[in-house]
């Protein structure tokens, strides 16, 4: 090629791209890589569609907190897209970059796709791990990602202590089930994909608990004849919000398309972009179509058990809080 | 002020040391005291109490205890390889060169996973390792291994020019005066390289003591057992807890700043003592 054509190429792309000026971005967490690379071309169409006008979405992908804090911090992200509600909610917190009530803004408490924490064992479950009491039995190694710094090891924890509390136990049973499942933790991975990672391809532990989208992900890549997925009788609804930040969108003139994009995840064609990666999608319609990937099991909300993220942050997971107790005493 | 002025071979001091001083302020100085700030939002009693709990304490024993003993590993070694690699040739020393800067280059994550793939129980060298009861994945040794590695160059980097510099003519004119190998070694080299040794191996803790993203895949991030200071910053920033976060940090900072001094302090005692004793 020679360097005039390239040259004039790259003048085209930019124009390209100068043209194409209206652009969101779109700060999320760790695992929703592959989802939006399938959700935003969808948007972008739909929206060239209906108004004419091109729009590029920039992802950027990161731990949850670290990603909330960047926005907290002045990034300028027009969404933000987390898996838990008090790492959108310190965005009101500091700097008021949203209202308080975000999370009524959009049905669902803003959260359009759910998942659950489940298990996965390696190829015909030869610990027979079956529900949530079979993880504390001696021997059993269980790989659960830092609850201190990850979202997706606090919903494991949170899961393993409400799964007793709706068998009918007490605090202090939850607690005492909790500080023995955490014994048979060999290794505390900081994020999710460290977890998977140590349970895959390290080969520790009989069984992960993660995300039920994480687990398909991993047996898509791997292929099915490594592990087998195993659904505990009752586990932890995750909701994953999502919220434009008003400060941002008001400055970059940006919030009709921002709002749009918030709205196509509800959308028929966005739910079913979802369910095909794995996520719970609110849509009824498009939750029977994928029946058979999300199997219906007892699913209890952070709400329901736990009065809301900020309280369990508080009681579980800040400093000094139960999780810390069950290491420390 | 005005004699020293004169003094001067080269002209510019004040434009350049103008220019240090703006240069550390904006880069190190600034930043430094913006945490030490920051921490003033706490009263002595929250400080004391958020820097002594009982994890953190763990973990600055963990992360100061490892830190040390992979410098002194990398002394060891370091000196070994620097050694090796300026009086001796042999084929592929050029690569061997190489290989040393290695781990500057290496994204330190890489490191990590790397090291935690081959000392697992399923890696190559974990495989042998852990049936003869060594563990070294997910352990304090892990943390001890991933700060060895990290902190390699800087020994050889820093002993390797004065060994250059160093010319065999002395030793031999030792061995001629009658002086066995260890009393040349112990004797004549070993004062000459003291000072860069030192500051190797300085160089190496420092280095050790802030590393984070190589340590966490291998430690096992355990409470209490194989969490490293570094990783307690972190997870009181996931909580959003900056002020706590910044307090650990201001120990650490205090610590290291107190160690590398007396290192310091060391280097100059050592220095002048050889010069006296000449």
């Amino acid at each position: 090629m020679s360097i005039r054509k390239i040259l004039a190429i790259s003048l085209l792309t930019f124009a390209g791209l100068a043209h194409a000026d209206t652009t969101l971005l779109n700060v999320s967490y760790d695992v929703t890589r592959e989802f939006y690379k399938d959700f935003n071309p969808a948007f972008s169409k739909f929206w060239k569609q209906k108004t004419g006008e091109a729009v590029t979405i920039n992802q950027s992908h990161g731990g949850s907190s670290k990603q909330a804090r960047a926005v907290a911090d002045g990034l300028q992200a027009d969404i933000i897209s987390m898996n838990q509600s008090n790492d959108i909610d310190i965005l009101f917190e500091r700097g008021k970059l949203i209202p308080a009530d975000w999370q009524k803004r959009l049905p669902n408490a803003s959260s359009p796709t759910t998942s659950t924490t489940v298990f996965l064992v390696r190829k015909g479950n030869p610990k027979q791990i079956k529900d949530w009491d079979d993880l504390v039995k001696p021997g059993v190694g269980v790989v659960i990602p830092n609850p201190k710094t990850s979202g997706n090891g606090r919903y494991s924890y949170l899961a393993a202590w409400g799964a007793v509390i709706k068998k009918g136990g007490d605090e202090t049973k939850a607690r005492n089930f909790v500080a023995k499942l955490f014994k048979n933790v060999p290794v505390l991975d900081t994020g999710g994909r460290g977890a998977t990672t140590t349970f895959v391809q390290r080969g520790i532990g009989d069984v992960l608990l993660t995300f039920e989208n994480e687990v398909f992900l991993i047996k898509k890549e791997l292929g099915n004849d490594q592990f087998d997925v195993v659904y505990p009788s009752a586990s932890i609804l995750a909701e994953n919000p999502i919220a434009l930040v008003d400060k941002v969108v008001d400055k970059r003139k940006s919030r009709a398309v921002a709002q749009a994009y918030l709205e196509f995840h509800y959308s028929e064609e966005g739910q079913e972009i979802a369910a095909r990666h794995y996520l719970r999608p609110r849509s009824s319609a498009v939750l029977a179509a994928h029946k058979a990937d999300f199997k219906n099991i007892e699913l209890f909300t952070v709400d329901e058990l736990f009065g809301g993220w900020q309280k369990a942050q508080k009681t579980h997971f800040a400093d000094g809080g139960v999780f810390d107790q069950i290491y420390t005493n | 002020m005005a004699s020293h002025k004169q003094k001067n071979v080269l002209p510019g001091f004040n434009l350049s040391l103008g220019y240090t001083l703006l240069y550390l302020s904006l880069i190190v100085l600034i930043p430094l005291a913006a945490a030490f700030i920051k921490t003033t939002e706490f009263t002595l009693a929250e400080f004391w109490h958020v820097v002594t709990t009982p994890r953190v304490i763990a973990s600055y024993k963990l992360t100061f205890g490892a830190a040390f003993l992979a410098a002194v590993i990398n002394a060891f070694f370091g000196l070994l390889t620097a050694w090796v690699l300026t009086r001796y040739t042999f084929p592929g020393k050029k690569l061997v060169d190489a290989l040393v800067d290695l781990p500057f280059a290496l994204p330190t994550a890489v490191a990590g996973i790397a090291l935690t793939a081959v000392y697992s129980a399923n890696g190559w060298l974990g495989s042998i390792l852990e049936p003869n009861g060594i563990k070294v994945a997910f352990t304090p040794l892990g943390v001890v291994v991933a700060l060895t590695f990290i902190g390699l160059p800087f020994v050889v980097r820093t002993v390797q020019p004065v060994l250059e510099d160093l010319e065999a003519e002395t030793e031999e004119a030792a061995a001629s005066l009658g002086a066995n190998r260890w009393q040349t070694f112990r004797r004549v080299i070993l004062p000459a390289l003291w000072p860069a040794l030192l500051t190797g191996f300085a160089l190496a803790f420092a280095r050790a003591i802030g590393e984070y993203g190589s340590v966490i895949f291998i430690a096992g991030n355990m409470p209490m057992v194989s969490e490293i200071t570094p990783l307690i910053i972190i997870t009181k920033l996931e909580q959003y807890d900056y002020t706590g976060a910044t307090a650990v940090a201001v120990v650490m900072l205090v610590i290291s700043f107190l160690l590398l001094l007396s290192i310091n302090g060391l280097q100059w005692w050592s220095s002048r003592r050889n010069s006296v004793s000449r």
